[in-house]
C-alpha cells in the first residue's frame, strides 16, 4: 500500500479526535483535503455559504456540545473571511480548529495567488497557531492543536497547512520534533491553603454573593452541577454574566438574574453591596463592571479561573485561585463538609427590597407605536411558549440579545449562544446551524434583529441543503436599536445611520430559500405565529414586527456605576461629556 | 477630553521558550497588541539541540501592568517560564556595546584614557577613529557614551540588557 500523504494523515488525525462535522468551504489550496473527504463516511463536511458562516457554526456546534468544532478554509480570501468568527472565538472563550490551506511551501512570500499571511493575521486572536511545514509534523501538530483549543481556557487554534504538504508523504528518516514534548499542563485544582481560606471567607461573610460566569459553561455540565451543590450549601445569592446564563436555573429564588449593563437593578445592587464576592470563571469584563473604581468597592473579593491572565487583569481581588470550575468547586464541596450555612436573612430581605423594583417591568405599549408588539413581549411569549422543549437559543447582536437574555428564562447549560465579547452580528443562523446539527433532536432558535440577520443571511441556504429545522425569530424593530438607543442617551437623538433601510420582505425571502416564512404584526396574533414556527417540521423566519422604540432597559451608562442604573420611567434621552463618550 | 496615564517602574523579565518559528513575532506582537512598552529586547537559543531558548526583555509600566505582562507572556503556548528579575531579588545585568569615536591629537588621547578607566577594549582602531567594546550594567554604558559624546562620537550598536539572579538558583 501506499504511503498516506499530508491531506491523508489529517483526515485520519481529525477521526482520531472524534470529529463528526467539518464546516467548511473549498478553494485551490485546500482541494487535496477535498479530495480526501470525498466519499469518506466517517466525516460529515458541512457546505456553508460563506466562511464567517463557517466559522460561526463551529462555534455554534462547540458551546451546544462541548465538543471541539472544525473549520476548513482556503489560503487568502477563505482564510480572512474566517477571521472574525475566529476572533469572536478567542474572545468568547470557544475551542475551535480552523484548518487553513495556504499556498506551497516554496511560494510563500512571494504574493502568490491567494497567499495571505494567516499564521500574521490570526497570531493575536487565537490561543496557538501553526504553520506546517513538513507532512511529518501533522499527526503530532493535529494531537496537540486539539489538547490546546480543548483544555485549559478553551480557544480557537489555527492549523496553515501548505498545499505541497498536503499533498506529500512523510520522510521515513525524520520524525516529527513535536511528539516528544508534553508542553502546555494547565492548573486545574488549587491548593488546600487557598481552599481554606476561601471557605473561611465565605462561611463567614455577612452579606456574600456569587459572581458566575461563562467559565462555569467552559468546564461542563459538571461545573453547573456542582454550581447549584455549593450555592445550595451556602445559600448565597447568585448572578450570571451574559455568557455564563443557564450556568444556574434563572426560576431558583436566589438567583437574581444577569448582571451588568443590562442586568437587574438587584444583581447589581447585589454586587455594589456585598461583603464577600466569589467570582467564579468570569472575567470582569467592563460591561459587567461599570466605572472600575465604584465597583463593588466594600468586598474582600475570591476569583476563580482557569487562566491566570484574567486575575487581577482589571480588579484586583484579594483571593486569586488558578483552576478549573468544577474541580476547585468540588473542592469547596468537600471541604464545606458538615458546616450550616450563615443566617443570610438579612442580606436576602435587603434584595428582595431590590428586586420589589421590577426593573424588568415594562410599558404595556409602546408611546409612539400603541398598536405593535412590545419586543419584551414577545420574548416573554416565546419563552412561554417553547420553554417545554428546553430548546438551544442563540442570538445576534444588539437590543434584541439583550431582551432574549432578560426574558428567556435558561435552566441548564449548553442552551445559550451569543456572540458576548466580541459582540459580532451575524453569528447567530449559523451558529443555530452548527447547534441544530449537534443536537439533531433540539429545538433550535436563532433569536435575531433585522439589521444582524442580514449579515450572515446567505446561510439560509445551509440549512436548506442540510434539512436543518432552524428557526430564526427577528425582533423587526426597523433600526439598529443598539445604536439608536445608543444614539438617544449620547447624540440628542440624531440617529446617524441607524435606519434599517430597504428591507427585504423577510417572508418572501424565506420562500425563495424554501425555508416557511411567516409575519407578527398584531399582538393578538403573537401566540399563533409562535406556535406556528413550531409547528413547521422545517426552518422558518419569522418576521416580528415589533415597536420600533422600545429601549433596552435597565442599562447603566458607559462609565456609572452599579448603582446609576436607568431604569424604566427615567428620562434616557440628551447627551454626555467627552469622557463618557470616549467608552463603549 | 484627557487621555488617561499611569506611573512606570522598570522591569527585566527572562522568559524561556520553545525555539520555533513565529515566537518573537507573538511576543514583540503581544507586547504592541496589548500597548505594553519593550525597552530592550535580547534573544538567543541557549540549550545543546538549539530547541529552548532565553529572551530577556526591559520592560517599563504600572505594577499591575508588570503582573499583566508576565501573565499574559505565560499564557503563549511555546512559552515555559517567565521570572522577573527586579521581583525576584538580587541579579546581575549586563549589556554589550560597541562605540565608535573619531578624532585627532588631544581628543583622541583623552578617548583612550577614559575608556581606561571604563575597562572598554578597543577591539578595532585606524589613526583617527576606534571601535571601543564595553559591557556592564546600562547605566555604566549611559555614562560611557555621553563621555564620548563630547569627543567624536560615531556610531553606537548596544545588545540590549540580559540578566541572571545571583546565587545559587537557576535563573
Ligand atoms: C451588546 C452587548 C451588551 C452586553 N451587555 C452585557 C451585560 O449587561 N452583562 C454581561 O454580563 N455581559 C454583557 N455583555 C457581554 C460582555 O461583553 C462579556 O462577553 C461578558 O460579560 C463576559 O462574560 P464572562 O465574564 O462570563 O467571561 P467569558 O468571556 O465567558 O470568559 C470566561 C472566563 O472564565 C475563565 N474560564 C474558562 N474556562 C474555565 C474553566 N474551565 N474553569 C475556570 N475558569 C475558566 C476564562 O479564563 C475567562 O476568564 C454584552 C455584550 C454585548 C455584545
Ligand atoms: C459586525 C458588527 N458591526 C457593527 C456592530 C455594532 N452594532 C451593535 S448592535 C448593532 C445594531 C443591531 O441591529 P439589529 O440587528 O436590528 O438589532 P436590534 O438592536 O435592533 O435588536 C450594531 C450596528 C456589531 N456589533 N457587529
Ligand atoms: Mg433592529
Amino acid at each position: 500500500m501506499s504511503q498516506p500523504s499530508g491531506a491523508a494523515i489529517l483526515v485520519q488525525g481529525l477521526i482520531d479526535q472524534g470529529v463528526e462535522f467539518v464546516f467548511g468551504y473549498p478553494g485551490g489550496a485546500v482541494l487535496p483535503i477535498y479530495d480526501e473527504l470525498f466519499g469518506d463516511e466517517r466525516i460529515r463536511h458541512i457546505l456553508v455559504r460563506h466562511e464567517a458562516g463557517a466559522g460561526h457554526a463551529a462555534e455554534g456546534y462547540a458551546r451546544a456540545t462541548g465538543k471541539p468544532g472544525v473549520v476548513l478554509v482556503t489560503s487568502g480570501p477563505g482564510a480572512t473571511n474566517a477571521v472574525t468568527a475566529i476572533a469572536d472565538a478567542y474572545m468568547d472563550s470557544i475551542p475551535m480548529i480552523v484548518l487553513t490551506g495556504q499556498v506551497p511551501t516554496s511560494l510563500i512570500g512571494t504574493d502568490a495567488f491567494q497567499e495571505a499571511d494567516t499564521i500574521g493575521i490570526t497570531r493575536h486572536c487565537t490561543k496557538h497557531n501553526y504553520l506546517v511545514k513538513d507532512p511529518a509534523d501533522l499527526a503530532a501538530t493535529i494531537e496537540e492543536a486539539f489538547r490546546i483549543a480543548t483544555t485549559g481556557r478553551p480557544g480557537p487554534v489555527v492549523i496553515d497547512i501548505p498545499k505541497d504538504v498536503q499533498i506529500a508523504v512523510p520522510s521515513q528518516s525524520r520524525a516529527s520534533k513535536l511528539t516528544a514534548t508534553h508542553r502546555y499542563a494547565p492548573q486545574m485544582v488549587a491548593s488546600a491553603e487557598q481552599i481554606a481560606e476561601a471557605l473561611e471567607m465565605i462561611a463567614n461573610a455577612e452579606r456574600p454573593i456569587l459572581y458566575t460566569g461563562g467559565g462555569v459553561i467552559n468546564s461542563g455540565p459538571e461545573a453547573s452541577e456542582l454550581l447549584r451543590q455549593f450555592q445550595d450549601l451556602t445559600q448565597s445569592p447568585i448572578t450570571s454574566t451574559l455568557m455564563g446564563l443557564g450556568c444556574f436555573p434563572s426560576t431558583h429564588p436566589d438567583f437574581l438574574g444577569m448582571l451588568g449593563m443590562h442586568g437587574t437593578y438587584e444583581a447589581n445592587m447585589a454586587m455594589n453591596r456585598c461583603d464577600v464576592m466569589v467570582c467564579i470563571g468570569a472575567r470582569f469584563d467592563d460591561r459587567v463592571t461599570g466605572r472600575l473604581d465604584a465597583f463593588s468597592p466594600d468586598s474582600k473579593k475570591i476569583h476563580i479561573d482557569i487562566d491566570r491572565s484574567s486575575i487581577n487583569k482589571t480588579v484586583p481581588v484579594d483571593l486569586g485561585i488558578v483552576g478549573d470550575c468544577a474541580a476547585v468547586l468540588g473542592q469547596l464541596i468537600a471541604a464545606w463538609g458538615e458546616r450550616k450555612p450563615q443566617d443570610l436573612g438579612e442580606w436576602k430581605a435587603r434584595i428582595a427590597g431590590w428586586r420589589a423594583r421590577e426593573c424588568l417591568a415594562y410599558p404595556e405599549k409602546s408611546a409612539k407605536h400603541p398598536d405593535m408588539i412590545m419586543p419584551q413581549r414577545a420574548i416573554e411569549r416565546l419563552h412561554a411558549l417553547t420553554r417545554h422543549k428546553e430548546p438551544i437559543v442563540s442570538t445576534e447582536v444588539g437590543q434584541h440579545q439583550m431582551w432574549a437574555a432578560q426574558y428567556y428564562g435558561f435552566e441548564s447549560p449548553n442552551k445559550w449562544l451569543t456572540s458576548g465579547g466580541l459582540g459580532t452580528m451575524g453569528y447567530g443562523m449559523p451558529a443555530a446551524i452548527g447547534a441544530q446539527l449537534g443536537c439533531p433532536d433540539a429545538l433550535v432558535i436563532d433569536i435575531a434583529g433585522e439589521a444582524s440577520i442580514q449579515m450572515n443571511i446567505q446561510e439560509l441556504g445551509t440549512a436548506s441543503q442540510y434539512r436543518l429545522p432552524v428557526k430564526v425569530f427577528i425582533l423587526n424593530n426597523e433600526y439598529m436599536g443598539m445604536v439608536r438607543q445608543w444614539q438617544e442617551l449620547t447624540y440628542e437623538s440624531r440617529y446617524s445611520n441607524s435606519y434599517s433601510d430597504s428591507l427585504p420582505d423577510f417572508v418572501a425571502l424565506a420562500e425563495a430559500y424554501g425555508w416557511k416564512g411567516i409575519r407578527i404584526e398584531r399582538p393578538e396574533d403573537l401566540d399563533a405565529g409562535i406556535l406556528a414556527m413550531m409547528e413547521h417540521d422545517g426552518p422558518v423566519i419569522v418576521d416580528c414586527c415589533v415597536a420600533s422604540d422600545a429601549n433596552c432597559l435597565p442599562m447603566i451608562p458607559s462609565g456609572a456605576a452599579h448603582t446609576d442604573m436607568i431604569l424604566y420611567g427615567d428620562r434616557v434621552d440628551g447627551t454626555m461629556d467627552d469622557e463618557a463618550k470616549a467608552l463603549v | 477630553m484627557k487621555i488617561a496615564t499611569a506611573a512606570s517602574e522598570r522591569h527585566v523579565l527572562a522568559v524561556t521558550v520553545d525555539n520555533e518559528p513565529g515566537i518573537l513575532a507573538k511576543i514583540t506582537g503581544l507586547f504592541t497588541a496589548r500597548g505594553y512598552n519593550i525597552d530592550s529586547l535580547t534573544v538567543a537559543d541557549i540549550s545543546d539541540d538549539h530547541a529552548v531558548s532565553r529572551i530577556t526583555i526591559v520592560t517599563n509600566g504600572p505594577p499591575q501592568v508588570i503582573d499583566q505582562i508576565e501573565t499574559q507572556l505565560e499564557r503563549l503556548v511555546p512559552v515555559h517560564k517567565v521570572v522577573d528579575l527586579t521581583a525576584a531579588g538580587p541579579h546581575v545585568e549586563r549589556e554589550l556595546a560597541l562605540i565608535k569615536v573619531a578624532g585627532k591629537g588631544e581628543m583622541r588621547v583623552e578617548a583612550l584614557r577614559i575608556a581606561e578607566l571604563f575597562r572598554a577594549k578597543v577591539v578595532d582602531t585606524t589613526t583617527q577613529s576606534f571601535v571601543f567594546e564595553l559591557t556592564g550594567a546600562p547605566d555604566k554604558i549611559d555614562s560611557f557614551i555621553a563621555l564620548m559624546r563630547e569627543l567624536g562620537l560615531v556610531s553606537v550598536g548596544r545588545s540590549g540588557v540580559v540578566g541572571m539572579m545571583r546565587g545559587l538558583k537557576s535563573v
